[in-house]
């Protein structure tokens, strides 16, 4: 069997599957993201952005520093409906 | 790369949200030649990447019954026609009814979904949406209404699967490119401007979704669209079942689906003011979860991974607008309202078939953007 290399763990991304959707013009982070799910999952990139981000740079030929990290949403951890819905205050 | 940035088109169309992508497909499937479409920003980071991605067609207006069905049977066929997954989750809608005059439209509105063919089911058991939605909590409802064909799908999956069927035809898309301009000489449109250079060009079609209003005026066409934010979030992928089919409710103000993925999906629409930006804010998210365990109480361990917001592109009937403006060669396909993506691949052969002068799937004529101007609307019972 091939050795896979798994990039995105939470939505289990292999690295050739990345650049593969690199080399069809998907150069940016938020793109790759929307097709691939890399960083949607529950760790929201923190596993797979600098790797991705590197093979941006690999493939564009920019720095790091010139390559979007793409978009950060909120909540910075996940956090049970449960617990958001004690939350809830009436709208004044 | 500047310079492989064309001079000149056939066609421009403006926009990489579903319409304007679907429209470029079957526009170049068709064997338009020189179809280009230019998105400031990355197709698909706009409303339709931010959308519910609902698809149904329980429509109270018969025009948007025949459109949502037209949709429903394009879908159908579209992994096998564009050669990707669109990720469709064909697992139904049940729209639910709180108050009396709703159930009432409900009624009116199965009435004319089954003449034309949409065999919507109608229940007031509270069982029998137990048994479609195991653990639903709905005993403060008064009916339901459910369609086995409508659904979900994933609008990236699905734009960039247009996306990539389009380019084999031909079709150019060129990213970060802003419209900064629009040349009109004698009502005849005659180019674009760009931040990357101006294309020499005599149709254009605007699909700027949200900025739609903002394109068209460049042409000297006011359009009475507006912009309004919407939020959302979704979870961690959990087992499937949570949430088997779309639950909707325009007076309960939400919506609820479980993607094949696990992921939960829910929103609500927004109270208060109308602002239009793209941040999101902790109240909705509070709000939201509120009424997700509401419905289904034993979500309430499962976590909230992400929150967004996106647009909808309104107009004040909430229908969109299709067809020429008095800029000759200046087309539109705006003003969804909400409902761009389910509705995306109709318009797209619609606007191919008017630019081609073919007859269309849909007569869009009454679409047209100066029935605000007549005073006309077009009333539709199922919107928000």
């Amino acid at each position: 069997m091939a050795k896979a290399h798994v990039i995105c763990r939470c939505e289990e991304v292999e690295i050739d599957t990345i650049r593969e959707w690199i080399a069809r013009g998907y150069d940016t982070f938020d793109e790759l993201k929307r097709e691939l799910r890399v960083g949607m999952g529950p760790c929201q990139g923190r596993g797979c952005r600098d790797i991705i981000l590197r093979e941006l740079s690999k493939a564009t030929g920019k720095p790091i520093s010139e390559i979007g990290p793409g978009t950060m949403r909120p909540p910075v951890k996940p956090i049970k409906i449960g617990l958001l819905a004690a939350d809830y205050r009436e709208e004044k | 790369m500047a310079n492989d940035f064309p001079k000149t088109a056939d066609i421009v169309i403006i926009g990489g949200g579903i319409n304007g992508v679907a429209t470029a497909y079957y526009l170049a499937k068709s064997g338009r030649k020189n179809v280009i479409l230019l998105e400031k920003n990355t197709v698909c980071s706009g409303s339709t990447g931010r959308c519910g991605a609902g698809i149904r067609a329980q429509w109270g207006l018969e025009l948007n019954c025949r459109m949502a069905l037209a949709c429903l049977d394009t879908f159908e066929h579209l992994d096998e026609e564009l050669g990707l997954p669109t990720g469709l989750n064909q697992s139904g809608y049940i729209m639910v009814a709180y108050q009396e005059k709703e159930w009432s439209q409900f009624q009116k509105n199965v009435e004319v979904q089954h003449r034309l063919g949409i065999m919507s089911e109608v229940f007031t058991d509270f069982k029998r949406a137990r048994e479609l939605c195991p653990g639903f909590a709905c005993e403060d409802a008064i009916g339901f209404t459910f369609y086995q064909r409508d659904g979900h799908a994933d609008p990236f999956l699905t734009t960039f699967a247009f996306q990539e069927a389009a380019k084999r035809y031909g079709a150019k898309f060129y990213k970060f490119t802003e419209v900064t301009g629009l040349t009109v000489e004698h009502g005849h449109i005659k180019g674009v401007k760009t931040n990357r250079g101006d294309i020499s060009c005599d149709c254009v079609v605007n699909c700027a979704g949200s900025w739609a209003q903002d394109v068209a005026a460049m042409a000297g066409i006011k359009l009475p669209n507006w912009a309004e934010r919407h939020q959302i979030f979704i979870t961690e992928p959990v087992e499937p079942g949570v949430c088997p089919p779309m639950l909707m409710s325009f007076s309960g103000n939400y919506y609820v689906q479980q993607r094949p993925h696990g992921s939960i999906i829910a929103g609500e629409s927004p109270s208060g003011p109308r602002k239009i930006g793209y941040t999101s804010n902790v109240d909705p998210l509070a709000s939201i979860a509120r009424v997700v365990l509401k419905l289904l109480p034993r979500t309430k361990n499962i976590r909230v991974v992400r929150q967004w917001a996106g647009r909808y592109d309104m107009t004040p009937d909430s229908a969109p607008i299709l067809g020429e403006t008095d800029v000759k060669g200046f087309w539109h396909a705006t003003g969804f309202s909400g409902h761009g993506f389910m509705l995306g691949p109709v318009s797209g052969q619609v606007m191919a078939a008017l630019l081609n002068g073919t007859k269309p799937i849909i007569d869009p004529t009454i679409m047209d953007y100066h029935r605000f101007e007549r005073g006309e609307k077009i009333v539709e019972p199922m919107v928000v």
